[in-house]
């Protein structure tokens, strides 16, 4: 049996325990104001020379040439071009595979084929960058044989095959959560599968289909190796998706590896950039976040 | 009401046709673009991906050049996370799961790993770059891209393992709390042994992320053309997802092909790291039965 002295060690190697548990999980709180906090400080030496209007209102960005321009406009819209065309293919794509998977598919396909869709999830980005370089781009050059090499499309319809499984696994968890008395009640009504598919299923998994795009929508604002290697490095304020164009993240990798001395005026607008693509993304996962607090149903 | 009473029989059958085709066609798709990704990097690269190209320092001359230094960053890489990210993200979930108290701070701290798996893979970069490399003096260093993966995949590896710890039955806790374990005696002995192949599965998938990462280790190492290889942690490094994207940004064509020779090397030690997880995950389930 223990003695006093050896249970009161315990109850204080208890005690020390706890507090190790309680510091790795408070790691986390910690490493988002450390996100914020290096890219606040960093920015905050970028602002004292660049205005901020000039920042979020300017059209032009060409920090590398003379004379310089800091207006982040091109970027954003760079992001948001790339954003359009990927979200466009992986929410029917995404939908639509759900809606398989969960409605028409029998029980054995739906297990064979949903782990393997999720491997798309899994490939590294930089695959799917070769993949827009050396595939997607030379394709869509049949098509429009004007297009150059670096372009926001490949980048945009390669993003958006990788995003699919993210669209269709969350979509399917929703769809298969819809009760089957809902689907009953509308089959009994005389409602044929398509019917309850597109007035029963959907509608009530709409709140989990549309936290599923948002997500997507984040990871796509997000997605840093295929804009880096695919859709060029050129900041333009267009939305025609054959130009060459430059993402915010682009930006950054761009900078990163360049010769651009750290701590310099040039260095410090990969924070800046950095700090409004965080903004960004945070606004919407926020959305997210309120969307499917706001309107999930549990059936 | 349901909309189908005025239509005709006809049109409804090829309504129903229809919904289903695109349905089946929406997975055709998504299933033949894994084909093609997987199948055009093999056709490309796997010519190329010989002994000497994985033994063989990076070249001006394709004919020379492998991929030496990149691959031993990527293990130096994901062995210093693994070792960092491993007590941490338990602890984490731990924490979480057998001892936190249902309170705001709880919250607080679970609403905040939730937001932090959102956050870019680039932010992170940006992260590292400022606290590690710079604030921290690290340097362009193994050690800081090993610190910035951590805090990168911690996230995912917390939510895997309170599944893995949810997932042992209370009465076990019940029982050992019964006879007079203390909490830490209940988690050590009774919870963690039944949830750690979840945990090792969870963790083995998280790392096989981080191998793969690109974007953070770009701002963190910042190396184009790498001779040597990293020795100690402090020393510079570069990993295989930058060596392939390096390659790629290269005009001539060789050099993409030693690219594809890169990505399969890539992929085969993402295969080989989950089927490791599957095989956890498929002999703690058949001791379970």
């Amino acid at each position: 049996m223990k003695g006093v002295k050896g249970r009161a060690d315990a109850r204080r190697v208890e005690g020390l325990i706890e507090k190790a548990l309680f510091a790795s999980a408070a790691l986390s709180v910690f490493t988002t104001l450390a996100i914020l906090g290096v890219l606040v400080f960093e920015a905050y030496g970028f602002f004292s020379q660049v205005s901020i209007v000039e920042f979020l209102t300017g059209t032009q960005w060409t920090p590398l040439f003379t004379p310089q321009h800091f207006g982040v406009l091109p970027l954003v819209a760079g992001t948001f071009l790339v954003t359009v065309i990927g979200v466009g293919v992986a929410v029917p794509v995404g939908l639509g595979a759900a809606v398989f998977l969960s409605e028409y598919a029998p029980e054995n396909a739906r297990r064979a084929i949903k782990p393997v869709l999720e491997i798309l999830a899994g490939i590294p980005t930089v695959v799917y960058g070769y993949f827009a370089l050396t595939f997607v781009t030379p394709l869509l050059q049949r098509v429009f044989p004007e297009m150059i090499v670096f372009n926001a499309l490949s980048a945009g319809l390669t993003m958006g095959i990788m995003i699919i499984p993210m669209v269709s696994s969350l979509s399917e968890d929703a769809m298969l959560s819809v009760p089957k008395s809902l689907r009953e009640g509308a089959y009994a009504l005389g409602a044929q599968k398509h019917e309850v598919v597109t007035q029963i299923v959907v509608p009530s998994a709409l709140s989990g289909i549309v936290s599923s795009i948002i997500l997507a929508i984040s990871r796509a604002i997000g997605e840093t190796m295929i804009v880096s290697i695919a859709a060029g490095s050129t900041p333009r304020l267009t939305l025609n998706p054959l130009e060459s164009i430059q993402t915010m993240t682009g930006y950054i990798t761009q900078i990163s590896l360049g010769e651009t001395p750290f701590g310099s005026l040039e260095y410090t607008t990969i924070f800046s950039v950095g700090l409004t693509l965080f903004v960004m993304v945070l606004a919407v996962n926020l959305v997210g976040n309120y969307v499917t607090r706001r309107f999930w149903r549990s059936y | 009401m349901l909309k189908t009473g005025a239509r005709k029989s006809g049109g409804r059958a090829l309504m129903g046709r229809l919904v289903y085709v695109l349905a089946l066609l929406s997975v055709a798709i998504s299933l033949l673009s894994l084909v093609v990704i997987l199948g055009d990097a093999l056709a490309d690269g796997l010519p190329y991906l010989t002994w000497r190209f994985v033994t063989s320092f990076p070249s001006r001359f394709p004919t020379r050049a492998g991929i030496l230094p990149a691959l031993i960053g990527s293990v130096w890489l994901v062995l210093l996370t693994a070792l960092f990210s491993f007590p941490l993200g338990v602890g984490a979930a731990i924490y979480l799961e057998e001892y936190a108290p249902k309170n705001r701070v709880t919250e607080f701290i679970q609403v905040n790993i939730a937001n932090l798996a959102g956050v870019p893979s680039i932010v992170y970069g940006l992260l590292g770059l400022g606290l590690f490399v710079d604030a921290l003096a690290l340097g362009r260093s193994v050690l800081a891209g090993a610190l910035t993966m951590t805090l990168l995949i911690l996230p995912v590896i917390i939510m895997a393992s309170r599944e893995a710890l949810r997932s042992v039955p209370k009465l076990y806790r019940e029982g050992a709390f019964a006879l007079g374990a203390t909490r830490w005696e209940v988690t050590r002995q009774i919870v963690l042994p039944e949830a750690l192949p979840g945990i090792l599965t969870g963790t083995i998938i998280s790392l096989s992320r981080a191998i793969g990462e690109a974007a953070p280790m770009i701002a963190i190492a910042a190396l184009v053309y790498v001779t040597f290889v990293p020795l100690s942690p402090l020393d510079r490094f570069t990993v295989l997802p930058i060596q392939i994207y390096n390659w790629v940004n290269l005009p001539r064509a060789e050099f993409r092909n030693l690219a594809a020779a890169g990505i399969i090397l890539l992929l085969a030690v993402l295969v080989a790291m989950n089927s490791v997880a599957i095989a956890i995950r498929y002999r703690h389930q058949r001791k379970a039965v």
